[in-house]
């Protein structure tokens, strides 16, 4: 199938009038995906959004219920969001790492009803990379700049046109709703082309990092790496994949509401204990918990890698910690060009 | 899908007990609200569940009450943040939330037909509590051999649950060991830190577990001494605390290595634990 660029904006029009619309917004000098409610608010020229759109299925601050408090026994209501919701122009990684969410949120023993609805209401339009940034490294953590895996429609550039591949049977039905016309052979061959230049420079050894986790808990290089970092949580709260989060109560005399919030393994209260007692005592525990969480403990539980390679955690740090670099010392080799 | 299992079941609070001397420590009893309440609260010793005072927030405590004690719940909560504050100063008839029960459980299908120990420091008795008197009702008495409790605390005043502790004392099912660290006019029982008193008392590993709960630095002491006793790792089960928020297994805070304390534990076995880093 196919769309015209051109015609791009009148079809997210007519998406908006069915679903929620999410798509990338320009916002300075980066892009962030926004509800928007006229198709030509949309913008892709930016390679990435600054900040993943996990925060539509999972938000930065949400309110879980609202209660009222009688003496008799407490109402409570609630607030889970239901609407139909499309995420236009997600990226390869950010549509992996909502696989890996799923992995959290549906656990063995329990369900996360907000993230999981939002999750089964969503539909996932993709975007190819035919320029990833220079901080990709998304072909090294099991996804690329064309892989369409947790997609349901995947859009490639082709100049003047984008080429739509159909992912998923929710993708299809999409796309027959909104009457894309068939893509004729030269367009395909064009999206082929566009993909196979795609270059994802930098690559990251995992080779046996798994293993080497397993068993350097307690190695000097913990010592070593988390040296720079300020524990500012840039890194968290502009993962795909990071799913921390605390519940605080927001309350006037008996009505008020329970609230989670994002939160970060690279602050010292996230695990203080009310006796004072802190099992992850500084920033080499705190890093540890990073590194270990992402590469060892969540493929013990899921057997997947929870980073998709996004590169955001090394562009929004403040002191240049790159993710890169940390496991090729911790593997005791170089991060390299292809 | 499930039962959200972020909603509170509203229970209301019948007594505010002062438990302790120093008054740190408050018992509560909690009733629910409807017979179709508690049913929907099955629980089992050494589990928790997250008590939330409406507007100041939710904080997990471990269950003190057993399920041999139906129409209400339990805890022992020592005052020392936001929630626990709230609950100390708490009047009776107010309504709280409950959410729960969380967590897994003593291992008693397990623990069937075998000696029992119970090693018990400070108020890290309160799960413990709930072992021992699911496990002295009559009806499961009979599953379990002997049943050893020893349990210390500073001085007599911090004792949990005295009198209980009395009837307990009274008892020919039970081999009760109440020490203070100190000698005090009056107190008839051991005097000495629980490593020492668990040394005295030896206890037999044979066809036996040891379930220790209390201060690091007693399991740090203690450990060696069970292990004196002939105690394998797999026949000592501990109970885990770390700072919890969601208690399902999703909020990221309490694990240790690739397992949540609130989801995988609080309850492990001490080869369990082995296994993972020295993290909590």
């Amino acid at each position: 199938m196919i769309i015209s660029k051109s015609a791009i904006s009148g079809l997210l029009d007519k998406l908006i009038a069915e679903y929620q619309v999410y798509a990338p917004v320009k916002e300075g000098a980066y892009s962030l995906f926004k509800q928007i409610k006229s198709g030509s608010e949309a913008d892709f020229s930016n390679k990435n959004s600054k900040i993943p759109p996990k925060g539509i299925l999972f938000p930065q601050s949400e309110k879980l219920f609202s209660y009222s408090v009688t003496p008799e026994g407490a109402r409570v209501d609630e607030c889970v969001d239901s609407a139909q919701k499309v995420i236009f122009g997600v990226r390869p990684c950010d549509a992996k790492s909502l696989l890996l969410l799923d992995n959290v949120f549906k656990n063995d023993k329990y369900e996360d009803p907000y993230y999981l609805t939002r999750r089964a209401n969503t539909i996932l339009v993709g975007m190819g990379c035919n320029d990833p940034a220079a901080t990709c490294f998304c072909t090294s953590m099991n996804t690329g700049p064309f892989d369409s895996t947790g997609m349901d429609l995947l859009l490639v550039d082709t100049g003047d046109n984008y080429v739509v591949e159909a992912v998923s049977d929710k993708g299809r039905e999409l796309a027959a709703k909104l009457g894309l016309a068939a893509a004729g052979d030269a367009d395909n061959a064009a999206a082929a082309k566009v993909k196979e230049a795609a270059e994802v420079a930098c690559q990251v050894t995992t080779e046996g990092l798994k293993a080497k986790l397993d068993g350097n808990f307690y190695d000097e290089i913990w010592d070593r790496v988390h040296e720079k970092c300020l524990g500012c949580g840039s890194c968290t709260y502009s993962c795909p994949t990071c799913h921390c989060f605390d519940i605080v109560d927001d309350a006037v005399d008996c009505n008020g509401c329970r609230i989670r919030n994002w939160d970060s393994c690279m602050y010292p209260l996230f695990t203080l204990h009310g006796s004072g007692h802190n099992p992850r005592t500084g920033g080499k525990e705190r890093m540890r918990q990073r590194v270990m969480h992402k590469f060892k403990y969540f493929v013990d539980n899921f057997n997947a890698t929870a980073c998709v390679g996004c590169g955001r955690c090394i562009k929004n740090c403040p002191v240049n910690l790159d993710i890169r670099e940390v496991l090729a010392d911790i593997l005791g080799s170089e991060a390299r060009d292809k | 899908m499930q039962r959200n299992p972020y909603l509170p079941l509203p229970m209301k609070l019948v007594k505010n007990f002062t438990e302790t001397e120093d008054k740190l420590i408050h018992t509560f009893t909690f009733e629910y609200l409807s017979e179709e309440d508690e049913k929907s609260f099955p629980y089992m010793p050494g589990q928790f569940a997250e008590i939330c005072v409406f507007g100041k927030g939710e904080a997990p405590f471990g269950i003190a009450s057993s399920p041999t004690e139906p129409g209400h719940l339990k805890f022992s909560v020592a005052k020392v943040g936001v929630v626990s504050t709230a609950l100390h100063m708490m009047e009776e008839g107010t309504i709280v939330g409950m959410r729960g029960p969380l967590g897994n459980y003593y291992p008693l299908e397990q623990m069937k037909g075998k000696n029992v120990v119970i090693i018990g420091g400070g108020f890290a008795f309160t799960t413990l509590r709930s072992l021992a008197t699911y496990m002295l009702k009559p009806e499961h008495r009979g599953d379990y051999g002997n049943l050893t409790v020893i349990y210390g605390a500073r001085n007599p005043g911090l004792l949990l649950y005295k009198e209980e502790l009395a009837e307990w004392d009274k008892r020919s099912d039970i081999d009760l060991v109440c020490t203070i660290d100190r000698p005090v006019e009056g107190w008839s029982g051991r005097v000495g830190f629980i490593p020492n008193v668990t040394k005295e008392v030896s206890p037999s590993s044979d066809n036996a577990v040891a379930i220790i709960c209390g201060p690091p630095v007693m399991i740090k002491f203690t450990m060696p001494v069970l292990e004196e006793c002939g105690f394998k790792p797999e026949q000592v089960i501990m109970s885990l605390e770390n700072r919890m928020k969601c208690g399902i297994g999703m909020c990221g805070r309490c694990n240790v290595g690739s397992k949540y304390v609130c989801k995988d534990g609080p309850v492990f076995t001490r080869a369990e634990l082995n296994q993972l880093p020295n993290e909590y």
